[in-house]
C-alpha cells in the first residue's frame, strides 16, 4: 500500500495520485504551535505592558511555553516520511519555501524564551547553588543538581538589587522581542498554508492573522487551564499543611488569588477568541461573496460534508459556548475550566477543519476524500499518523512541563 | 519647515533615490543569456492529442513498468481519464487504476458511490484525457520543497533528488495537478520525468512510444523544425489549469471544457 491509502476513503472522481498526506500530525502542528505562541504572549503581557495583575501567571506561562517548544517541532518529525533527513531543513534549507524559514523562526524563538527564562530564574540558580554549595555532607542527588544549578548561572553570580535590576531589564526586552517571534513563528505557520494556491480552502492571504488570533486564544485557554488545575492541587496542599505550619497562605488566599488572576486573563481570551472569530467569518463571507471557480466544492465541504465539524463544534461549541462562558458575569473556576476546555476543543477543530477539510475535496473539483482516523494502529505508520500518535503529542508537554518545573519552579518564588 | 516645503523636499528626495536605487536591481544571469539569443538550446515540452487517445492504457503499463511501480500499487506517474459527458449535460469522470487496464465497460468507477452504468444512448460525447507532470515552467513544487530536492533542470525537466527528499509532501499539496504521490519504496516524493533518463540518451519517453495512436508526443520547444514544436506554435492547443500561474508545458490539442 502507499502512503495515505490505509487511511483515505475516495468518492467520485479523485486524481489517482490523491490521498490525505497531511493527517492529525499536520493538525497537531499548527496546534502545539499556537499553544506556544499564545501561552509566551500571554506571559508578556505582564513583563512588557506592565499588567501586574498577571504577575503569578505570566511565569507560569512562560515555563509552560518552553515547555510545549520542543513538542511544537515533534509532529512535523512524526509524520515526515524520512525523519532522519528533518535537519536538512536547517542545514540545506531552499529559502523560496515557508517551510525553510521554520529552522530560523524555530530556532530564534527559542532562544528568546531561553534566555528569558534565565534572566527570571538566575537569582533562584544562584541561591539554590549557594544553598547547596553551605551543605556540608551533600548526596549524590544533590552534588549532581549543585553542578546543574551553577552551570545554569553561566557564571553570572551576582544578586545584588543592582544586578537584579539588570536581570528585570533583560526580561523586558526579551519579553518584548519575543512578542513579534512569537507571532511570527506562528504567522508563519499560517502562511505555510495560506500559500498554497492549489489549496482552495487554504489560500487566503488572511490565513497569518487567523492563526495568530488562534494561537493567542488556545495558549491563553490552556495557561489559565493549567493554571487552575496547579492551583487546585495546591490548594489540596496548603490546606493539609497548614496544619503543621500556619503561616502558610490558606486555601482561601490562594482562592483569591486564583479567580483574580483568571478573571483578568479571561478578559484578554475574549478579545483574541473574538478578532479571531471575525477574521475567520470575514474569510467565508469573502469566499462565499466572491464565488470562485473552487467554491461550489468549497461550499459542499463548508456547508454540507464537514457542516457539523465547522458550525457546530467549532463556531458553536468551541467559540459562541465559551464566548458567551466568559462573557456572563461573577465568572466561577468550574465555568471558567469549562469555558477553556471548550476554547481549545475549538481551537483543535479549527485546525482540524483547516487541514483535514482542506484535502476533503479532490484538486479536480469533481470527488472528496475522507479521512479514516486509525484508531488502532496496525504498523508505525498507523500510529505516528494515527490517535495514539497524536495523543502522544498532546501529552508531552505535560511530561516536560513536569520535569522543567524542578528545574524552573513556577510557584515557588512568589511564595 | 512648512508642510508644503516639507512635502516638496521629501518628493525630491525620493526622486533622487530612486534614480541610483533602480541601478542596484539585480539581473539572473540566465535571462541575460536568454536576451541574447543564445540560452539553453533545449526546452522539453509535450504533446497530448486527445483525439487520437483511445484509453488502452499501455501508456499507462508502459510507464509502470519503466518507473519500477508494480501494477497493483495505487499510484502512478501517468494515468487517462475518462470523460462522459451526457445528454442531460451531466459530466461522468474515472480512471480505474489510473486507466492502466483500459477503459472496458460501460460503468462509471466511482469509488466509495460503486460503479454506474451510462449506456450509449444517453452519452453525448466521450473521450479520453492522458496526464502526467506538466513539468511547469513556473513549478509550484519546486518553489515550496523546503531542502531543495526537487529541482528543474536547465532544459525544463523537473525532478526529485532521492537522496534529499525528506518526505514531508509539501509539494504534493502545492501540485494543483495531482501528478505527486509517495514511492512505496523510497518513501520520497514520486513523479514523471519526462523519462529523463531515456530523453537525454536520444529516446522517447516510455509512454509515447508505447501509445499505438500517437497520442503523446515529445519535442523541444526551442527548435523550430521539431514537428511538437510546430504543432504547438501553429496548433489550437490548450493547456490545464492556466489560472494557477504555472505554465505547464503539456499542452494538449483538442482540450475539452469540461477536462479537470
Amino acid at each position: 500500500m502507499v502512503h495515505g491509502e490505509v487511511w483515505t476513503i475516495k468518492e467520485l472522481f479523485v486524481y489517482p495520485n490523491e490521498y490525505i498526506y497531511w493527517t492529525i500530525q499536520i493538525v497537531m502542528y499548527p496546534f502545539m504551535t499556537g499553544l506556544v505562541a499564545g501561552a509566551f504572549v500571554l506571559s508578556s503581557l505582564y513583563h512588557v505592558f506592565g499588567i501586574k495583575q498577571l504577575k503569578d501567571i505570566a511565569r507560569f506561562s512562560l515555563v509552560f511555553s518552553f515547555a510545549l517548544l520542543p513538542v511544537a517541532m515533534i509532529p512535523l518529525q512524526l509524520h515526515l516520511q524520512h525523519p532522519e533527513r528533518g535537519i536538512e531543513v536547517m542545514l540545506t534549507p531552499h529559502f523560496t519555501s515557508a517551510i525553510a524559514a521554520f529552522g530560523i523562526a524555530f530556532s530564534t524563538y527559542g532562544m528568546i524564551v531561553a534566555s528569558e527564562l534565565w534572566f527570571v530564574y538566575r537569582k533562584h540558580f544562584v541561591e539554590t547553588a549557594l544553598a547547596l554549595k553551605m551543605k556540608r555532607s551533600k548526596s549524590l542527588a544533590e552534588r549532581g543538581q549543585y553542578l546543574l544549578f551553577s552551570a545554569l548561572t553561566l557564571g553570572a553570580w551576582d544578586i545584588s538589587t543592582h544586578a537584579l535590576e539588570k536581570d528585570e531589564r533583560g526580561v523586558k526586552i526579551m519579553a518584548t522581542v519575543g512578542i513579534p517571534v512569537a507571532c511570527l513563528l506562528h504567522g508563519y505557520a499560517g502562511f505555510i498554508f495560506g500559500s498554497v494556491k492549489a489549496n482552495a480552502l487554504w489560500t487566503t492571504p488572511l490565513m497569518p492573522f487567523i492563526f495568530i488570533c488562534s494561537a493567542v486564544v488556545s495558549g491563553i485557554a490552556l495557561c489559565v487551564l493549567c493554571y487552575i488545575v496547579t492551583m487546585e492541587i495546591r490548594k489540596l496542599i496548603a490546606g493539609w499543611k497548614r496544619k503543621n505550619d500556619p503561616s502558610l497562605p490558606s486555601p482561601a488566599e490562594l482562592r483569591t488569588v486564583e479567580m483574580h488572576e483568571v478573571t483578568m486573563t479571561a478578559r484578554y481570551l475574549v478579545v483574541a477568541l473574538l478578532a479571531a472569530l471575525g477574521l475567520e467569518l470575514l474569510d467565508l463571507l469573502f469566499r462565499d461573496y466572491a464565488k470562485f471557480s473552487s467554491w461550489e466544492i468549497v461550499r459542499s465541504i463548508i456547508y454540507g460534508k464537514d457542516f457539523v465539524n465547522i458550525f457546530v463544534i467549532q463556531y458553536g461549541l468551541g467559540n459562541l459556548v465559551p464566548l458567551t462562558l466568559f462573557l456572563l458575569p461573577r465568572l466561577t473556576v468550574r465555568r471558567a475550566v469549562l469555558g477553556t476546555l471548550l476554547v481549545l476543543m475549538g481551537v483543535f477543530m479549527m485546525r482540524w477543519n483547516l487541514v483535514i477539510g482542506g484535502q476533503a475535496f479532490s484538486a479536480s473539483f469533481a470527488g472528496y476524500m475522507h479521512y479514516d482516523l486509525p484508531v488502532i494502529p496496525h504498523d508505525v505508520e498507523s500510529f505516528k499518523e494515527g490517535l495514539l500518535g497524536a495523543l502522544l503529542v498532546g501529552v508531552l508537554p505535560f511530561i516536560f512541563f513536569w520535569g522543567l518545573n524542578k528545574i524552573f519552579p513556577v510557584f515557588k518564588c512568589e511564595e | 519647515m512648512n508642510r508644503r516645503d516639507f512635502l516638496k523636499n521629501s518628493i525630491t528626495v525620493i526622486a533622487g533615490l530612486a534614480v541610483p536605487l533602480s541601478a542596484l536591481e539585480l539581473v539572473n544571469p540566465r535571462s541575460l543569456l536568454a536576451g541574447k539569443g543564445d540560452g539553453p538550446a533545449l526546452r522539453w515540452a509535450f504533446l497530448v492529442d486527445t483525439q487520437a487517445c483511445v484509453g488502452c492504457g499501455f501508456c499507462v503499463k508502459a510507464c509502470k513498468t519503466e518507473s519500477e511501480i508494480p501494477n497493483e500499487i495505487n499510484i502512478t506517474r501517468t494515468w487517462v481519464e475518462r470523460y462522459v459527458v451526457t445528454r442531460d449535460g451531466k459530466t461522468f469522470v474515472d480512471s480505474p487504476r489510473g486507466g492502466g487496464d483500459g477503459f472496458t465497460t460501460d460503468h462509471i468507477d466511482l469509488n466509495e458511490h460503486g460503479r454506474q452504468e451510462i449506456t450509449a444512448e444517453k452519452i453525448e460525447k466521450a473521450f479520453f484525457v492522458p496526464k502526467l507532470c506538466n513539468h511547469c515552467d513556473n513549478p509550484a513544487c519546486v518553489q515550496v520543497c523546503p531542502v531543495g530536492a526537487t529541482y528543474q533542470t536547465p532544459d525544463g525537466v523537473v525532478l526529485v533528488d532521492r537522496k534529499h527528499c525528506i518526505g514531508c509532501a509539501y509539494c504534493i499539496m502545492a501540485c494543483p495537478y495531482g501528478v505527486r504521490s509517495f514511492h512505496p519504496v523510497y518513501k520520497t516524493a514520486e513523479k514523471c520525468t519526462f523519462c529523463y533518463h531515456r530523453i537525454t540518451r536520444g529516446m522517447k519517453t516510455a509512454c509515447v512510444d508505447a501509445c499505438p495512436f500517437g497520442a503523446r508526443k515529445i519535442g523541444n520547444l526551442r527548435d523550430p523544425d521539431d514537428p511538437v514544436t510546430k504543432t504547438i506554435m501553429s496548433g489550437r492547443v490548450g493547456i490545464l489549469k492556466e489560472q494557477y500561474g504555472t505554465k505547464p508545458q503539456v499542452y494538449y490539442l483538442a482540450l475539452s471544457r469540461e477536462v479537470k
